[in-house]
This record gives structure tokens, C-alpha cells and sequence, in this order.
């Protein structure tokens, strides 16, 4: 059945969610990142909460005019008009006022959706509000999606991409150092004028897939996601997209086999899968990698100070350190060293002088900003420029015994 | 050539508006009802090292925002080699201070350096081998090539001093204006710094420094600037920078045992 699923075989309606949410996922995970590099990551959740009151004006307009108002243009329109505003009261309160983003995120964001609901309610005492089905645009509602409705997402979605595409180095060059683009002529608060203007875009689109609630989330987490696996920037918009992506596609097929669960939430949820597992296994920024090497330096650093004290005959206190120094052999458990563990000590007192050489020594800088206690020398330096270093210091030294 | 405060406004500069290189009249920016700086004129000295100097909270760095546009100014005007500045955008390299970015962003070395050919990038360009090769040029001048594929983070704080400086080289420009580069640097930074800057005064280039240790201002620079939201002094560092400026830009703030020894240094 989930097989099915996700080969697209499960009926039309839940291809069209699939696809939908496929495309919905890269285009947020990718417009998302700029947000997040930006550190503005909770003005998408504004964004989203401000859509709410442009919906139902939209709806009512349309009622009032005799037409359906169900009209999905109709409302998207709507919808992008009064996010559009919230971000420029938001935009406002940020630079002329004295309110710091923050307050100014919840005010418009608590301001609009408390509206959009009010609007909600009359909505409902209107008679043909019962059929309205606006509530779906809060979680999302993928039940009736239309072909019509895949296709407008398709279209949004790959125009937010292309224009990101197009602005993503004035974008980056934003986050990274602001004060610096706007000297170099970049026109900064146009760039993030734009940038929040995609953020709006992709929103509106999500709306019949994952709602206003929920959105903040497909914008923010694949970012957040992509970030434990790279250093790069560019690499983290590409990443963020493939994450961003797999996250609708398998959401959209795991709600398609369960007809109970709702979409929207899926994917979110399948999302946060994605960054538990980074979180924790990602290698160098991830929680368990962090842990094992900080244990692996803590062994380092034991073994490096035990070797440094055998070879200057000083007596080891310290329990882990001829635990350590007893399990590799170096020294007995009374903390007399081995022949192996004279030889290393004699090598790592030897390592030490040598370094000091190399931080003394400007033309060896790239090389001494290596140095942390504990780096064998022959991993940073060539054979003949250890031998010029030794020439320096003198022939090696007996250890005490 | 010395100007004091007392005949601001008048200028008496070595240069006219027309052949500086950065030239500002009438200068006043605010945070809120209180001016940082407050009617400043300064013209800089085509080819000169020129030192902004004055007290914490002088107006230093806001000056220089303000004449890169970065703060808007309240009034004021700023023509760069005669012309309005943004037409002359692209002969001005600016490095900012250290402290105002985010270290650990997802970056390495060579993509913060290739930003200072993002001008000639434009959108959409590709970056080829001859801009990664310009980039890694500007890295060996501030001695930084092996650090190249460093994620910034890395790096210790005078290393990204040297990066900041090496984006700027980047930009080849004519007018290199630079706030607090020595600020928490080692030595060993000091020096790079200091002859790369040297060596674009020899090329012709104008150079503008935020600086902050006094003691250093007669051997790294020809011209001053003394600030203190006013202008206190603006010329070659044997006039402009005695022992009477200082006293009037730092006021109670300067030991009179540091205005000695500036004083003896000086003589």
C-alpha cells in the first residue's frame, strides 16, 4: 500500500497531493534557507498568520460580487494581498519605530490572525459559509485538491525557485554582512524586501496543502536540517530543497495509506524526522558526534599529558590518564613506563619542541594555527622540513627512566 | 594646513571637493534626538594613509557609514573623486568591522573574499578560474592562501581581519576604507595589515583607517582626522596631531602621562 503511495499509484487525487507537496516542499526548504541564513526565521510565521484576513475579505468579495467563493485564485490573491501588508506594517514598526523585530513579529502576527478569525466567524453566519471550507486554509485541506489546484501550486512554486535562483548571491551576500553589501551598492532593504516577498509567495501557495500554521515549518526546518551537513552556503540551499522535497513526497504518500491523517501535519512531522536524525547523527555538528569526539579529544588529551609526564619523570596523579595510558599499553597500572611508552613519550616531548619552533616562526603560520597539544607532527609537515626543524633544535634526548 | 574646530566649516584644505577622493560637507548623523556626528566636513588626501581618530563613541565608524551610505544621515553631503558616490560605487572597498558578522555562518575563506567580485559577477555570471585565481591572489597578499577552504569559523580573529581585507583587495578599487582593522589583532596580523596597506599607498591608492591606538598614528599614517562628534583636527599628522588636539578630542579622557609621551614622540 505505501509502496503504492509512493509510486504515485494510489488514485489521482493523491498523485496530485503528492506532486503538489513534492514541488511545495523544494520551493520552501530553498526560499527558506535565505530566511534562515538571514536570522529572520520567525518573520515567515507573521507572514503566514497575516494571509488569514486577506482569505475571507477575498471570500466575502467574491460572494458579494455573485461569483463562488471558493475560487482558489481568488483567495490566493487575497490572501497575498494582506500578507504583503502585514510585512510592510512589520517592516515599518522594525525601522522607524522603536520596537525591536521580535515585538514587532507578534504584534502583526497575533493582530492579523485575531482578525482573519473574527472575519472566519462571520463568514460562518453567512449562510453559504457553512460550504466555505475556509478553516482548510488554517492546516490545510487536501481532500478536494484539484487539478486546477496542483497546477497553481506547480506554477508558484517554480517561479519562486527561478526567482531565488536569480537574487541568491545579492541575497547571501545580505545575510552574510549586511553593512557590507549596502557599501558595495547593493540596494539591501530592496533584497529583503524580496526575499520576504518569496517567503510570501511560497506561503500563499502552501495554504491548501500544509495551512498558515504550519507553513513556518516546511520554510524553517529543511534549513535548519541542511545546516548540520554542510559549511557551505550554497550547499545548504540545495540540501535544504532535497530535504524540504522528500519531506512533502513522503508525507503526501504516508497521509495517502492512513486517510485519517491530515497532510499538512504529516509532512511537518516527517520534516522534523529528517532533522532528529541530523541533529543527532550528522557527522561534526551533530549531538553524537560531538559527544564521541569530545571523548576522543578528553583520550588525547590524557594520553598526550600522561607521554609528556613519563618523559619528564613526573609521577601521573590522575586516575583516567593511567587508565588510558595502562589500556594502550604505554605505562603499568603503577604508572611505570613501558619500553613502547618511552619511545611515544620520548616522541611526544620531541613533537612539543618541535612545535615550538613552528609557532615562533611566521613563515610556518597556516601550519601553527594547527597546533593544539596534541597533532603529531609528521601530519602537518613534510619529512624534510621536520629534518630542517631538527637541525635547529639539537639531537633527540635520552627519557629519564 | 591645521583646521580646529573653531573655524569649521571654512575649508582650508590642502585639495578641492573636485580632485578628493572622498570629500564630506556639513556631515550630521543621529541615533534618535542625539547627534553622533554633527556637522563634520573632511576631505581626504588623494594617495594618503589617513587615520580617523578620537574617543569611544566619537562618531568614528558612523562617519564612515554614513559617507558609504550605509546609515543615512540626517544631513550633509559626500562626493567621491567629485562625484556623487554612487556613481563611484565601484572604486570603494570597504571592510567592516570583525565584530559585525556572524562567524559561524556556512562559508568558507575563498567564497568571503569572491564576494568582493560580486560587482563584476553581476547576478547571474559564473565564477570562472580567472576570478577563483584573482581571489587567491588577494588571500597571498594577506597571507591567508592556505586557508583558502577554511570554513570562516576556524579562524582566529586576526585571521578574519586578514579575510575581510583580502575581499576588499578583491574589489581592486581606488579609495580602501577600513574601520578598526587592528582591533584585537595579533602582531603578526599588525604587520600584514599594515604592509598591505602601505603597498596600495605606494600603488597610488587612498587609504582611510578607523584606528584606535595612538601610539601607533605617526608610524602607520601621513594624515589625521580628529573627531569627536565635531571635528577637532583634519591634516598632515605633524600638524594635526599634537598634544593640544588630542586634549581637545579626548578631553578628561586621556591620561596626561599618554599626551606626554604622544607630545615627546612627536618631537
Amino acid at each position: 500500500m505505501f509502496w503504492e503511495a509512493l509510486t504515485l499509484q494510489l488514485g489521482y487525487n493523491a498523485t496530485l497531493v503528492a506532486i503538489g507537496a513534492t514541488l511545495l516542499g523544494v520551493s520552501a526548504g530553498v526560499t527558506g534557507t535565505f530566511l534562515f541564513l538571514r536570522k529572520r526565521a520567525l518573520v515567515s510565521d507573521a507572514i503566514s498568520h497575516a494571509t488569514l484576513p486577506g482569505v475571507c475579505l477575498a471570500f466575502m468579495m467574491l460572494v458579494f460580487l455573485g461569483g463562488d467563493g471558493r475560487n482558489l485564485i481568488g483567495l490566493l490573491a487575497g490572501s497575498a494581498i494582506s500578507a504583503w501588508i502585514g510585512l510592510l506594517c512589520m517592516n515599518w514598526l522594525t525601522r522607524r519605530t522603536r520596537l525591536a523585530e521580535d515585538a514587532a513579529i507578534g504584534a502583526v502576527l497575533s493582530v492579523f490572525f485575531g482578525f482573519g478569525i473574527v472575519l472566519l466567524t462571520v463568514i460562518q453566519t453567512m449562510g453559504v459559509g457553512r460550504q466555505a471550507g475556509l478553516e482548510g486554509f488554517l492546516l490545510g485541506s487536501t481532500a478536494g485538491m484539484l487539478w486546477a489546484d496542483a497546477l497553481i501550486i506547480a506554477i508558484g512554486g517554480a517561479a519562486t525557485l527561478l526567482m531565488v535562483m536569480i537574487i541568491r548571491r545579492p541575497m547571501t551576500i545580505v545575510a552574510f554582512d549586511a553593512d557590507y553589501a549596502a557599501a558595495q551598492g547593493l540596494p539591501v532593504h530592496r533584497i529583503d524586501l524580496a526575499m520576504m516577498g518569496l517567503v510570501m509567495a511560497v506561503t500563499v501557495v502552501g495554504l491548501k496543502i500544509v495551512g498558515l500554521i504550519l507553513i513556518v515549518a516546511l520554510l524553517i526546518i529543511p534549513a535548519v536540517t541542511a545546516r548540520f551537513w554542510t559549511e557551505r552556503s550554497d550547499r545548504v540551499v540545495m540540501l535544504a530543497g532535497l530535504a524540504g522535497g522528500l519531506a512533502g513526497y513522503l508525507g503526501a504518500a504516508l497521509s495517502a495509506v492512513t486517510p485519517n491523517l491530515p497532510t499538512g501535519p504529516i509532512i511537518v512531522l516527517v520534516s522534523f524526522g529528517f532533522f532528529a536524525l541530523s541533529l543527532l547523527f550528522a557527522p561534526g555538528r551533530g549531538v553524537l558526534a560531538a559527544v564521541l569526539q569530545h571523548l576522543k579529544f578528553q583520550r588525547r588529551v590524557h594520553i598526550r599529558q600522561g607521554l609528556l609526564a613519563l618523559a619528564q619523570g613526573q609521577k601521573i596523579y590522575e586516575p583516567l590518564t593511567l587508565r588510558l595510558l595502562a589500556r594502550a599499553g604505554l605505562a603499568r597500572a603503577d604508572g611505570v613506563a613501558t619500553e613502547a611508552g618511552k619511545a611515544l613519550a620520548a616522541k611526544a616531548l620531541r613533537d612539543e619542541k618541535r612545535w615550538e619552533v613552528i609557532r615562533a616562526d611566521q613563515a610556518h603560520e597556516a601550519t601553527a594555527a594547527l597546533y593544539d597539544g596534541l597533532r603529531d607532527i609528521e601530519t602537518v609537515l613534510t619529512r624534510d622540513q621536520i629534518a630542517e626543524i631538527d637541525r635547529r633544535i639539537g639531537g633527540p634526548q635520552e627519557v629519564p627512566a | 594646513m591645521l583646521e580646529l574646530a573653531t573655524n569649521q566649516g571654512i575649508p582650508v584644505a590642502e585639495h578641492n571637493v573636485e580632485d578628493s577622493p572622498l570629500a564630506i560637507r556639513g556631515l550630521t548623523v543621529s541615533y534618535g534626538q542625539k547627534p553622533v556626528v554633527f556637522s563634520v566636513d573632511m576631505t581626504v588626501q588623494p594617495g594618503a594613509m589617513t587615520a580617523i581618530i578620537g574617543p569611544n563613541g566619537a562618531g568614528k565608524s558612523t562617519l564612515l557609514k554614513a559617507a558609504l551610505g550605509i546609515v543615512a544621515p540626517l544631513s550633509g553631503q559626500v562626493t567621491v573623486f567629485g562625484q556623487p558616490l554612487e556613481q563611484q560605487r565601484a572604486r570603494i572597498a570597504y571592510v567592516p568591522q570583525r565584530a559585525s558578522v556572524d562567524w559561524d555562518f556556512p562559508t568558507r575563506v575563498i567564497d568571503v573574499v569572491l564576494m568582493g567580485l560580486s560587482r563584476q559577477l553581476g547576478l547571474l555570471g559564473r565564477i570562472r578560474a580567472r576570478h577563483m585565481s584573482r581571489a587567491m591572489e588577494c588571500l597571498n597578499r594577506v597571507g591567508m592562501r592556505d586557508f583558502a577552504d577554511r570554513q570562516i569559523g576556524q579562524l582566529s580573529g586576526g585571521q578574519q581581519q586578514r579575510v575581510f581585507l583580502a575581499r576588499a583587495l578583491a574589489q581592486d578599487a581606488d579609495l580602501y576604507l577600513l574601520d578598526e582593522p587592528f582591533a584585537g589583532v595579533d602582531a603578526a596580523t599588525e604587520k600584514a595589515i599594515i604592509a598591505v596597506l602601505k603597498s596600495l599607498k605606494e600603488a597610488g591608492k587612498t587609504v582611510v583607517v578607523v584606528h584606535h591606538d595612538l601610539a601607533t598614528v605617526t608610524e602607520y599614517f601621513d594624515h589625521v582626522f580628529l573627531i569627536n562628534t565635531r571635528k577637532v583636527a583634519e591634516g598632515p599628522v605633524d600638524t594635526a596631531f599634537t598634544a593640544e588636539t588630542l586634549q581637545t578630542a579626548y578631553g578628561g579622557r586621556l591620561a596626561t602621562a599618554q599626551i606626554d609621551q604622544i607630545s615627546r614622540a612627536l618631537a
